[in-house]
């Protein structure tokens, strides 16, 4: 519940950055909206009331209960239906051919608007929304240059750059440990986040990488996470989905022979999956608020399709979890909240891209 | 011609019908066990199929491969093999269908049949390729195929990787407009369905499967090389070179499917992190339709509907994924097991003959 | 003769069995007295097997009771038959092939101590009772190591040693050299002189002569008689089992010889398992003549089939047909030039059982005119001469487009000698051809083979049977670890003489094959 409150306000916070066209800095007031979360919005044209808001989201092929964006989605609209009773629904896609049907399922029955979640789902909410210019559709993770079309990307990097500050400050030794699923973009920039948030904080301090290739694989990311423990790391932030899985097994496996070691986990806060024990802390994705923020502008009227929205630190879109109290001592959660602050500052520009 | 008559016989149309319903009504139980309604999923289901231009479109658009990988299975089925590669045949039909979309450049009429017959090829070299283990090394053709899955799996996306990705995409770039072969005035007339001539192009195959198997020389020499080698050799039938054919011929079914799919539905090949399933769905369908041409076009219209009607349970029914599956499971289960079908139906089936006899 | 015990074991009452379309038994009665050996005699598809299935608990009776001892007993599966003290021998060994003699023996009764089985003690048993019934048995043999004869001894040791009274035997002889045979009749004696009684499937008429002391006849599902074997001669059974006079002797003229058509020289090739199968063999077939070639089973007869017909590639030596040189030339090729072939193993290289009999009938044409026209099969063409065959050789088949498995093992032999006479051969080789087939089949075929040999054509006979060698042939050459050991003239010689050269006792002058 603590949760929800937290993410009420952050999503009141975050409103007005939209409203502002978003990341520039130029921020309004957004009092007079705060007052109006509880209950879905009367606002203007009074359509609203005539039809209650509908709202739907197409997984891709990782399936609803993927324990990372797909469900932090999923429960993003769910809030969405107990603060605004608005009518949500989700479809699951089992293949790349199901994006386009599941999609216009939502746009041809006259949904009010459909999300599309992950980077995979580009294309597919381009075609759509295009053959449908009076639907409106939104996606997380990518960005899709149509008026109709809300588009969600994360500052991946200023979330890396804090849990590289805290595996910094925390290891023991002179190495920790960077697991990416597939070389591409998003994963660069939580690399170079990582890596750069570690020299921050340690400038001796080495990261070993190594990329699997694979978001789906375990296997491979329990490999790769036996050999990086291996060379002598004791934390490892990992960026590959279910791949990752394998890494957590790994740290697990050692755990228990009595290693000191640990993992960072990504998206979610995956202490609650696989146990405070061996999570660190994990860099968090807020792809719930997300989905949240921008179907409740819709409901208030307040839709803005067509302008990329980059959420990071400022806007709360990357970050902690609160969990990471009972894991990481005070004062190094000190020393982050002050990374935090010079990033929202802009006295740090944390790089997309690893420089090494 | 006899055999395709069979095919309609009462016996033959009473048990898949009723290995259906029992499949769904199994399906039902399952779905009343989860706290779900049957009657509005099963509604659902043909409300997404048959409701309305758009979707019955679509559906179409998804039966089309399993036609192609089912007879693909089946045509190395009639011939004594046991083709589990042609997911890796399909997946190969698509790498090379879509590298002739994207790097040649030439006028409609040349560029699409270039690329279609390219994709088929790849899917048939695929397949030759576990056909000549076989027979020059005696390598059995189950695991050859299931590592040639892989193999394809891989090699697809290290060859997208380093010709056709643009950086930082998923996807190759999509393939030249002059090599698509989807039918505009079709799709729009649907909804924007994406129809393509590759569901033409599917049951011409299985005309071509069943014309070949049984009315011609070498269909003749494949169904006996299948059915005992050893008096195929003795009546002077090369071995060897009829089980290279037949993987051959079964992997030209799987690749036409595939570069079906990319030209007349994707325009483009994504970066496959797993297998996308299409030829593991059609060993089912060819065990469905009992390895005929015709049991395979049916066998596949079961398959797609029901995977396609899925998303309709889904949708209007809440019925999760996870127990769609059991259902669609069940239907597959009753229908293949005939067996169980037709032993329920014996007294039934026995009181007619008896009646056909006086 | 022995002293007739009058005591019934064994009574079948009323017993009828049917299957779809069939009536496999109706109203069979069946009385079998202790201590003999009594014969079921008739032909294939008669009823005699499923008849002991029905007495072995393998199928269930539709009508009839079973008695046995006098007292009425449901048999519902093979164990319950075990303890009435029945056991089988089946014609298809039920054999672990790696395991010994004696794990085969007690598989499913194994002697226990404690968890562990006690296989000190089983082989003792297991020699105690081959000792007392003469069946000569080595317990620690691996089955894969011993003959067939060896083989069938130990399925007789597993009846006995489950404690079996009743034996019923299922064509025994059928896979058995002519010395195993000898040795069979000695143990079935031995068995009886013990007190068990034995019921012979068979449908050869000299075993029944032999060792039996009545017989029970069944035609096509009805007992036609059961007499005692004293009383009656193998014409009057032969008639009784067929329903007709059949003769025995093959009617033919002395032969004709002419040209020689086949002529084999110093031919060497290796068996499957790597080792020298034919050694240096040679021998000619002349037009209008049948050569047969006798031999004990696993000579080199498969091997030197398959040289002959393309299946096998041929080390050294040479194979020449007309004085063409097809050493070592593809199936096809051989085929080409004028060679037939009957095979010995009908199912496995004879017929692609799953096809149609019309399929079957151009298994090896159908690529020529007018069955192929362009690539496309021509069926018209194919389903006439299917019809016409069929009709010429008196194939048994409800249709042209009936499957080959449905039919009996007799029809499928016919349609293959009608699918290979049929392409006008010079040269005719026919393996085993009669091989299960009963009396009328077989008659039909020897007439056949002699009909070939009257139009001019060479006719290759490779059997096992002694018999027909002697019946068919107008020569035979004995084979020998994979040479030819000797050639007679059947008029002058007898099975001694062959057995003995058969088994490598004797060799004859001039076994290099020129008379």
């Amino acid at each position: 519940m603590k949760k929800f409150l937290s993410l009420l306000s952050a999503a009141t916070l975050s409103l007005s950055l939209l409203l502002s066209g978003c990341g520039t800095g130029n921020t309004t007031q957004p009092a007079e909206n705060g007052g109006n979360a509880q209950q879905p919005a009367p606002s203007e044209g009074g359509q609203a009331e005539k039809a209650q808001l509908r709202v739907g989201m197409v997984t891709d092929v990782g399936g609803i209960n993927d324990n990372s964006f797909n469900q932090s989605a999923w429960e993003g609209l769910q809030q969405l239906e107990k603060d605004l009773g608005v009518t949500v629904r989700a479809l699951e896609s089992t293949g790349d051919s199901q994006y386009i049907p599941n999609l216009n399922q939502f746009v041809k029955d006259g949904w009010d608007l459909t999300w599309g979640i992950g980077f995979l789902m580009g294309d597919h909410v381009k075609q759509v929304a295009t053959e449908n210019p009076d639907a409106k559709l939104a996606i997380i993770d990518a960005v899709v240059e149509a008026p109709n079309v809300a588009s969600v990307v994360f500052k991946e990097h200023e979330g890396s750059f804090l849990v590289g500050v805290v595996a910094a400050l925390m290891s023991k030794s002179d190495k920790v440990g960077f697991v990416g699923g597939m070389d591409i973009p998003v994963i660069k920039r939580f690399e170079a986040g990582f890596k750069a948030g570690v020299k921050a904080a340690k400038p001796d301090m080495k990261v070993v990488t190594i990329y699997t290739g694979a978001f789906d694989k375990p296997d491979l990311g329990k490999s790769a996470a036996s050999q990086i423990y291996g060379q002598g790391a004791d934390i490892i932030f990992h960026a590959s989905g279910q791949t990752g899985d394998g890494v957590f097994n790994e740290a697990r496996a050692r755990k228990d022979k009595g290693e000191d070691v640990w993992v960072i986990g990504v998206d979610k806060d995956q202490s609650l999956t696989f146990g405070k024990e061996i999570t660190l802390t994990s860099m968090v994705k807020r792809v719930d608020e997300a989905v949240y923020r921008v179907s409740k502008d819709l409901a208030e009227g307040k839709w803005e399709g067509g302008k990329p929205v980059a959420l990071g630190l400022k806007e709360n879109g990357v970050g902690l979890p609160e969990t990471s109290k009972e894991t990481v001592p005070e004062e190094i959660l000190k020393k982050v909240e002050e990374f935090k602050e010079k990033i929202i500052a802009g006295e740090i520009t944390v790089p997309e891209e690893p420089t090494e | 011609m006899n055999r395709l008559a069979q095919i309609f016989v009462k016996e033959s149309i009473l048990v898949p019908v009723v290995a259906i319903i029992l499949g769904l009504v199994t399906g039902a139980v399952a779905m009343l066990a989860g706290g779900f309604d049957p009657l509005l999923a099963y509604q659902s289901l043909l409300k997404k199929v048959f409701g309305d231009l758009y979707n019955f479109g679509e559906t179409i658009r998804q039966i089309t491969p399993l036609i192609f990988t089912g007879l693909s299975v089946a045509f190395a089925f009639r011939t004594g093999l046991f083709n589990i590669g042609a997911e890796g045949q399909f997946i190969m039909g698509m790498v090379a269908s879509v590298y002739v979309g994207v790097m040649v450049d030439l006028p409609f009429y040349l560029h699409a049949p270039l690329a279609l017959i390219a994709g088929a090829l790849a899917g048939g070299l695929w397949g030759a390729i576990a056909g000549w283990l076989k027979a020059f090394r005696g390598v059995h053709e189950v695991i050859t195929t299931i590592m040639l899955n892989w193999t394809a799996l891989y090699f697809c996306n290290y060859i997208l990787n380093t010709f056709l990705v643009p950086k930082g995409q998923q996807r190759s770039e999509e393939i030249k407009e002059t090599a698509y072969i989807s039918v505009q005035w079709l799709s729009e007339m649907f909804g924007n369905a994406r129809l393509h001539w590759g569901t033409l192009l599917a049951l011409v195959a299985a005309v071509v499967f069943y014309v070949l198997l049984w009315k011609t020389k070498t269909g003749f020499e494949l169904r006996a090389v299948g059915f005992n080698p050893h008096a195929s050799e003795y009546a002077g039938m090369n071995v060897n070179r009829n089980v290279i054919n037949a993987m051959l011929i079964g992997g030209l079914f799987a690749g036409l499917g595939g570069a079906c799919e990319v030209l007349g539905v994707f325009h483009y090949q994504a970066i496959l992190s797993a297998m996308p399933g299409y030829g593991f769905d059609g060993i089912a369908v060819a065990l469905i339709g009992g390895n005929t041409a015709i049991g395979v076009i049916l066998g596949a219209i079961l398959f797609g509907v029901l995977t396609y009607g899925a998303a309709g349970m889904n949708f209007g029914a809440g019925v999760p994924v996870e127990l769609i599956r059991v259902v669609i499971a069940s239907v597959i289960f009753f229908v293949a097991a005939h067996g169980i079908v037709k032993y329920i139906l014996k007294p039934l089936l026995s009181r007619k003959k008896e009646k056909e006899v006086l | 003769m022995r002293l007739r015990q009058a005591e019934t074991v064994v009574e079948m009452r009323g017993i009828t069995k049917r299957f779809p379309g069939i009536v496999a038994n109706d109203r069979v009665d069946l009385r079998v007295k202790k201590g003999e050996i009594h014969a079921l005699l008739g032909e294939n598809g008669a009823g005699k097997s499923t008849l002991m299935n029905i007495l072995f608990g393998l199928y269930q009776p539709d009508e009839g009771e079973i008695l046995i001892n006098g007292q009425p007993v449901k048999i519902t599966n093979p164990n319950v038959a075990n303890d009435y003290g029945i056991g089988m021998v089946h014609q298809h060994f039920m054999l672990v092939e790696p395991f010994t003699v004696t794990e085969n023996i007690i598989l499913g009764k194994e002697p226990k101590k404690g968890v562990r089985i006690d296989i000190q003690t089983a082989a003792k048993e297991v020699e105690e009772i081959s000792r007392r019934y003469g069946l000569k048995v080595d317990p620690y043999a691996r089955i894969e190591e011993i003959s067939v004869g060896m083989q069938q001894r130990v399925e007789i040791l597993k009846t006995l040693y489950r404690g079996a009274d009743i034996l019923i035997f299922d064509e025994p002889t059928a896979v058995l050299t002519p010395q195993e045979i000898q040795e069979l009749i000695v143990i079935m004696k031995n068995l009886v002189q013990e007190g068990k009684t034995i019921i012979l499937i068979t449908h050869k008429l000299k075993e029944i002569m032999a060792v039996c002391d009545s017989v029970t006849i069944i035609r096509r599902g009805r007992v036609i008689d059961s007499l005692a074997v004293a009383d009656t001669n193998p014409d009057e059974l032969a008639a009784k089992m067929v329903g007709r006079e059949v003769s025995f002797s093959v009617d033919k003229q002395p032969a004709q010889p002419k040209d020689v058509i086949l002529s084999v020289q110093n031919l060497t090739a290796l068996g499957s398992r790597g080792v020298k199968a034919l050694n240096g063999i040679s021998f000619e077939v002349r037009a209008g003549e049948i050569l047969g070639i006798a031999g004990v089973d696993g000579n080199g007869q498969s091997e030197l089939i398959e040289v002959l017909t393309g299946l096998r590639k041929a080390q050294q030596g040479s194979v020449t047909l007309k004085g063409v040189d097809i050493t070592n030339c593809t199936p096809r090729e051989i085929s080409e030039a004028g060679v037939s072939h009957i095979p010995e193993d009908r199912h496995k290289r004879g017929l692609v059982l799953d096809f149609f009999m019309s399929e079957n009938m151009v298994l090896a044409s159908y690529y020529q005119p007018p069955y192929n026209s362009r690539g496309f099969l021509n069926y018209q063409a194919i389903n006439k001469q299917a019809e016409r065959l069929i009709a010429e050789f008196d194939v048994r088949t409800p249709s042209i487009h009936t499957q080959a498995r449905a039919l009996s093992g007799g029809n499928q032999q016919k349609a293959i000698i009608a699918r290979e006479v049929d392409k006008d051969p010079d040269l005719l080789i026919a393996a085993q051809p009669t091989r299960g087939l009963d009396v009328g089949a077989i008659e039909f075929i020897h007439k056949r083979l002699v009909e070939q040999r009257d139009k001019g054509k060479a006719v290759l006979l490779l059997s096992l049977e002694l018999d027909e060698i002697l019946n068919v042939a107008d020569r035979i050459a004995v084979i020998y670890e994979g040479q030819i050991v000797g050639i007679v003239d059947p008029r002058e010689t007898n099975e001694q003489e062959l057995g003995l050269m058969m088994s490598g006792g004797k060799r004859m002058q001039g076994g290099s094959g020129d008379e």
